[in-house]
């Protein structure tokens, strides 16, 4: 026998930990919160951004447990204990980490909006080519290395309409050959 | 000060500090996610609420009724406004339709309803409860080719009608008769349009996201008839705008409507699904082109017809303008027209005009090279001109159209392959070059100079950094000026409160508001030439002092009573128009990879050579021509508003239906300037570049593709769909 | 997005016993196409079942000598397990052809297979759409359909699956496990598991409600060239217009699946036998029965020609 559909219930604060870059975060929040909207609108941290809210452009990616994610298409109650790195933890403007200084000086964005996307995500591809996991483009897939179209198609999730896409390829390519 | 006469030598040929790479120096703020945009201003006041916009769910037609019980019950809900509360708002004079307020529906997803509650959440759930009655009217026609012939006289616009196009054409001993159909765009910029709303004492506050402050400031004194001293705008950092940020939007008129209603401030954005159909776009051109040549190449004939969709009372793609200045021909004849299509608002998107109209023109020229059995780029070259060709009095202030060819065909190692005639395994391989035009238009800008006792200069105008380095080619010209380092100068921009400058748009706000900061340092340099008693134009301002022969002052010492300020602004002479023709221009070269079976296009490498005045930052200039590319390389191979010809509306209305190119799409991308400077057009002599770069480029990559493949696609975006079944056979 | 209660779970077990409970409710793994849908309203369930902690995140051997694929495995994960790339290279192609490597982060097996389609008439409420709102009509027939099925549709839909993993699934004929909330476990080949839109396009697969996907097994790796090529209108992050999954042994026989064509991934194992004979010989068969409209028609050509760039790449 099958229950009768329950109706849509009032919502009610859900209780969630966070740590985000590296500090607790206590929330009680609406479960219909995305991770996005956490950051954004409860803790104000707004170096994350929302270009589409449905996972089509890349802006709102942050790092979770070490692995970059559209946080848009999160609910942040599904994150409660998660270690949430966002472009706050990454640098500071007194202390602008590698990839932000490289991203600074081959003028890898222009609005700025994508910016914080970008470059969480850019940081994220340097580590998954090491952890070599394979890309559309891997020709071997058991051998994963470095190239420019790697880092064009792993960058490729997220979108900069200002163009800055050759400029973003010369930072990363930069704080790759450093490293 | 005027500018009436073209510029002779001033402070500003030092370029010390203009003229020289500096990174951005808003790039730690927007690299570290410490650049705060519109929607994100919870500093700006206490005590924000969400607003969440309904849109129209028909294109056209009325609204009976809205029930808003459901809503208005719902937890969190404060108030919920909806356009049957109101009249039709007065409308600003920038608007073509209107922004809210009313039963009648004129687009698709017209804002009707804005929802204010506690939380995001909440606002957006209780949208979604308003039920809404409509009495809908199908009757309208939206298709283009369809409305294109049925194009009233009063909407036809004779542009040239020089020589007898008509007999010359007919005599002509090569022609091209070709129709080519660039399609309706979308901005896409990465942030969606936002604003927060705040009514203190009968004065609103702003805090949006907008290319133009003066503008938005006007428009929203007349929506809410308002004295404009009783509105205030900011935006210091904007998502990108690419023209759909010229305008006021629905996103402030909602904020403030719900605001007033709620008593408290409100902030809106629109959601991404919303923004395609509620907001502008680049309208759809059927671009009808005729070329007459000698068999030698020289044109003789010219004809351009463009007609394209807009509402009443817009002016839609004029795609013809290049047309009537690019390139020599006695006998012309240039038509726009517009049909009136009542789709969303088309209005300008980078480059109006020349963006779509050099899709057609260029393929043209392409067709008619290979016509003549002449490569391109000496096709070109052939018919250039120093003068208008419809008025030959009116002389380019400066043109080195040519030398952009022959530099970039040398650089890109051009040899006009044979259509068809180079592959490398299953890729067929194509060249293909292209010409650009855009104008240089420039605007009134004012600006102020602060001088502070410590020693720094701080700047204040409302001009606009919308990703065009703005605040840095600002600094650097007020650096320059005063001889201040560029770490004394202290920016402030997008504030109605600070002079009303030219705002960012039509490739004029570079030109434009860095003329206007001069303008304000020439006054601060007089200020202090006459404290000095000493003649302002033998002054030197370097290193933070101001030297006058054996004499040696700090600058900061003339604030040390006080700051000093200096306020002027720019106005152009319209010798700029009448005596010259100012223009910016480039040669693109493209190689593409077809692939023989699929009909995949993967660019392998760009090249754009651009003569455009003095280059004021060679960084921020450069990224303002690879987006401008990255647009173009979008605009030929995927950009497309999919119109649904019955409902009237865009369907690919989201960032996965409307496709704009990704990372893997592009490639190597180079960018020469040719150096040099043009003392017409402002007193810095520089020109804009960000709409140059886009203008173009795609009718390159179209040539590129028609010569690795042999096909020819004259309906703009090249999917493959449009050619697969042209291919040869595999 | 309309309210929900939210609670996870730990089991198997007690997702399918809490679903079973409740007919609104939907399971939440990655997210990145529910939620999606319930921004819009398109999906409103009542009650979220979130199943990430179901420990489901593992890849095993199988007795069979396949690999079980927990429901849970993320799509970067599965793709990058050295035992796919080796010995079905077909799936780690396909997986990451698809999305971004941000979703592909989240993204699980289960969810990828229950992706719902991107018609863009399925996503705006205020469009008719049979499979959105069941009798409401199709906005695509007589609207923008360049995107859409070219072959199994209905007069009611002709809405495509939008995946590229359950192309190659298909094509190298995966099981989906299930249970239900009396513990019942079920095996679905994938040639069953999606269904063709007929009369109720809102159906899309064979699952009951509260039924749970617990893994998908891979058979035994039977070897042969693997191959997944997907085109679309630009170079990455975007859906298929028409892919195509291939098994090429050495001797010419093999498999062929299609993504972008139909509301299921498209195979029809008789028409494999033409494979020696060519793309042609192939699409002829398995697409025979096509229907296209005059903006999707093109996906036929570029099937096979797809499909022949496939087979030389094979010989190569």
């Amino acid at each position: 026998m099958t229950a009768a559909p329950r109706p849509h219930p009032v919502p009610t604060g859900t209780s969630v930990r966070l740590t985000v870059n590296g500090q607790p975060a206590d929330l009680v929040l609406d479960p219909r919160v995305t991770l996005l909207d956490a950051l954004r609108e409860h803790l104000q941290l707004t170096g994350s951004k929302k270009g589409c809210d449905h996972g089509q452009c890349g802006a709102c990616t942050v790092m979770v447990n070490g692995r970059r994610i559209n946080s848009c298409l999160s609910l942040a109650v599904m994150h409660d204990g998660d270690e949430v790195t966002t472009i706050e933890g990454i640098g500071t403007p007194d202390a602008l980490d590698p990839m932000q200084e490289a991203f600074v000086s081959h003028d890898g964005f222009q609005c700025g909006y994508c910016t914080p996307g970008q470059i969480c995500s850019a940081k994220a591809v340097l580590e998954e080519i090491r952890q070599g996991i394979p890309s559309h483009v891997t020709r071997d897939l058991e051998h994963v290395s470095f190239s420019d179209d790697e880092l064009r198609e792993r960058m490729s999730g997220n979108s900069c309409r200002c163009g800055a896409y050759a400029n973003i390829l010369a930072a990363i390519r930069e704080v790759e050959e450093r490293a | 000060m005027k500018f009436d006469r073209p510029a002779t030598t001033n402070p500003s040929d030092r370029m010390a500090v203009l003229g020289q790479p500096h990174t951005r120096i808003d790039g730690k703020l927007k690299t570290t996610g410490t650049a705060a945009y519109a929607y994100e201003r919870h500093d700006a006041v206490e005590g924000q609420l969400y607003g969440y916009p309904l849109g129209a769910g028909i294109a056209r037609g009325h609204v009976l009724a809205m029930d808003t019980r459901e809503a208005e019950a719902a937890p969190g809900v404060v108030t919920v406004v909806t356009t049957l509360q109101m009249e039709k708002l007065p409308q600003d004079d920038r608007n073509i339709v209107r922004l809210f307020g009313g039963p009648e529906i004129v687009h698709y997803h017209q804002a009707i309803a804005v929802v204010v509650a506690e939380t995001f959440e909440q606002a957006r759930a209780a949208a979604n409860m308003i039920r809404v009655t409509y009495d809908e009217d199908t009757s309208e026609i939206y298709n283009l080719a369809e409305k294109r012939e049925m194009v009233e006289d009063q909407d036809i616009q004779t542009h040239t009608n020089v020589g007898d196009f008509h007999t010359a054409f007919g005599q002509a001993e090569v022609k091209l008769d070709a129709t080519y159909v660039t399609p309706p765009q979308t901005h896409v910029m990465m942030e969606p349009h936002a604003s927060i709303a705040h009514w203190t004492d009968g004065r609103l506050r702003v805090w949006t996201s907008s290319q133009m402050i003066d503008w938005h400031r006007q428009a929203l004194a007349t929506t809410f008839s308002l004295d404009p001293e009783a509105v205030h705008v900011e935006s210091p950092f904007i998502g990108g705008g690419f023209g759909g940020k010229l305008f006021l939007r629905a996103d402030a008129v909602l904020a403030a409507l719900g605001a007033k209603k709620a008593g408290r401030p409100v902030k809106v954005a629109l959601p991404r699904p919303m923004v395609i159909n509620n907001t502008t776009h680049r309208a759809e051109t059927i671009q009808h082109i005729r070329i007459g040549a000698t068999k030698e190449g020289k044109i003789t004939a010219i004809f351009h017809d463009c007609v394209s969709n807009t509402p009443p009372g817009g002016a839609g793609e004029d795609a013809t303008n290049q047309t009537r200045y690019f390139y020599a021909g006695e006998h012309r004849l240039i038509v726009n027209r517009l049909a009136q299509v009542r789709l969303p608002e088309s209005n300008s998107m980078r480059a109006p005009g020349e963006a779509a109209g050099l899709m057609a023109l260029e393929v043209a020229m392409d067709e008619m090279a290979e016509k003549l059995g002449m490569d391109p780029v000496e096709f070109r070259i052939a018919n250039d001109t120093q003068v208008v060709p419809e008025n030959p009095s009116q002389k380019f202030s400066q043109r080195r159209f040519v030398e952009c060819l022959r530099h970039g065909a040398e650089t890109f190692g051009w040899t006009n392959p044979k259509p068809m005639s180079q592959r490398d395994g299953d890729w067929l391989i194509g060249h293909g070059m292209s010409g650009a035009y855009r104008g240089a238009p420039a605007q009134p800008s004012g600006a102020r100079v602060r001088l502070q006792p410590n020693g720094r200069l701080i700047v204040e105008t409302d001009m606009t950094d919308i990703g065009t380095g703005s605040y840095t080619i600002l600094a650097q010209t007020a650096a320059e000026m005063t001889g201040l380092p560029m770490d004394r100068i202290e920016m402030r921009l997008g504030n109605s409160s600070f002079p009303v400058s030219s705002g960012s748009g039509g490739q004029f706000g570079a030109a434009s508001s860095t003329a206007g900061l001069y303008a304000a340092c020439v006054a601060l340099r007089a200020m202090i030439a006459e404290r000095m008693q000493a003649d302002p134009d033998t002054l030197d301002f370097r290193d933070g002092q101001v030297i006058d022969g054996a004499r040696s002052l700090p600058l900061s010492g003339f604030a040390s009573e006080g700051e000093m300020v200096a306020e002027d602004k720019i106005e152009f002479g319209d010798f700029r128009s009448k005596e010259y023709k100012l223009a910016t221009f480039a040669a693109h070269f493209v190689e593409t990879r077809v692939n023989a079976y699929t009909g995949e296009i993967r660019l392998q490498r760009m090249l754009s050579v651009c003569d455009a005045g003095r280059i004021l930052n060679p960084v921020t200039a450069r990224s303002q021509v690879i987006g401008g590319m990255t647009m173009g390389v979008g605009s030929a191979l995927m950009e497309k508003l999919d119109v649904d010809d019955k409902r009237g509306f865009f369907v690919n209305h989201d960032l996965a239906g409307y496709e704009v190119p990704v990372h893997l799409d592009i490639p190597q991308q180079e960018v020469i300037f040719l150096t040099g400077d043009d003392p017409v057009s402002t007193p810095l002599k520089a020109k804009g570049v960000g709409e140059l770069g886009i203008s173009g480029v795609a009718a390159a990559v179209a040539n590129a593709i028609h010569n690795a493949t042999g096909v020819r696609v004259r309906d703009f975006p090249i999917t493959l769909d449009k050619f697969i079944d042209r291919l040869p056979p595999v | 997005m309309k309210p929900f209660t939210y609670e996870r779970v730990s089991t198997a077990a007690a997702a399918a016993a809490a679903a079973a409970a409740n007919p609104g409710a939907k399971f939440i793994a990655g997210g990145t196409n529910l939620l999606d849908l319930m921004k819009l309203e398109i999906e409103a369930p009542t009650h979220l079942i979130d199943v990430n902690a179901t420990g489901l995140d593992k890849i095993e051997p199988t007795a069979e000598g396949g690999l079980r694929i927990g429901a849970m495995v993320r799509n970067t994960d599965l793709a990058a397990d050295v035992r796919v790339r080796r010995d079905y290279p077909v799936l780690s192609r396909a997986l990451l052809a698809g999305a971004s490597g941000q979703l592909r982060n989240k993204a699980t097996t289960s969810g990828n297979l229950l992706q719902r389609t991107r018609c863009p008439y399925f996503y705006d409420t205020n469009m008719p759409c049979n499979k959105r709102a069941p009798g409401s009509g199709c906005g695509a027939m007589d609207g923008i359909s360049r995107q859409l099925a070219v072959i199994g549709g209905s007069d009611a839909c002709i809405a495509t699956h939008p995946g590229d993993m359950p192309v190659a699934m298909r094509v190298l004929d995966a099981v989906v496990e299930t249970v239900d909330a009396a513990g019942k476990t079920r095996s679905i080949p994938m040639a069953d598991f999606h269904t063709l839109p007929g009369d109720t396009p809102e159906v899309e697969t064979v699952l009951k409600q509260g039924e749970f996907i617990t893994a998908v097994t891979l058979p035994a790796p039977v070897g042969g060239r693997q191959i997944y090529h997907k085109v679309r209108d630009r170079a990455s992050y975007a859906f298929a217009l028409v892919s195509v999954a291939a098994i090429v042994q050495p001797d010419g026989t093999g498999r062929v699946a299609f993504g972008g064509l139909a509301h299921k991934p498209w195979r029809v194992e008789e028409a494999e036998t033409e494979m020696p004979n060519g793309a042609r010989a192939v699409t002829a068969r398995a697409l025979a029965d096509a229907d296209p409209t005059g903006d999707n028609a093109y996906k036929l050509s570029l099937a096979e020609r797809t499909l022949a760039l496939v087979l030389a790449e094979a010989k190569e």
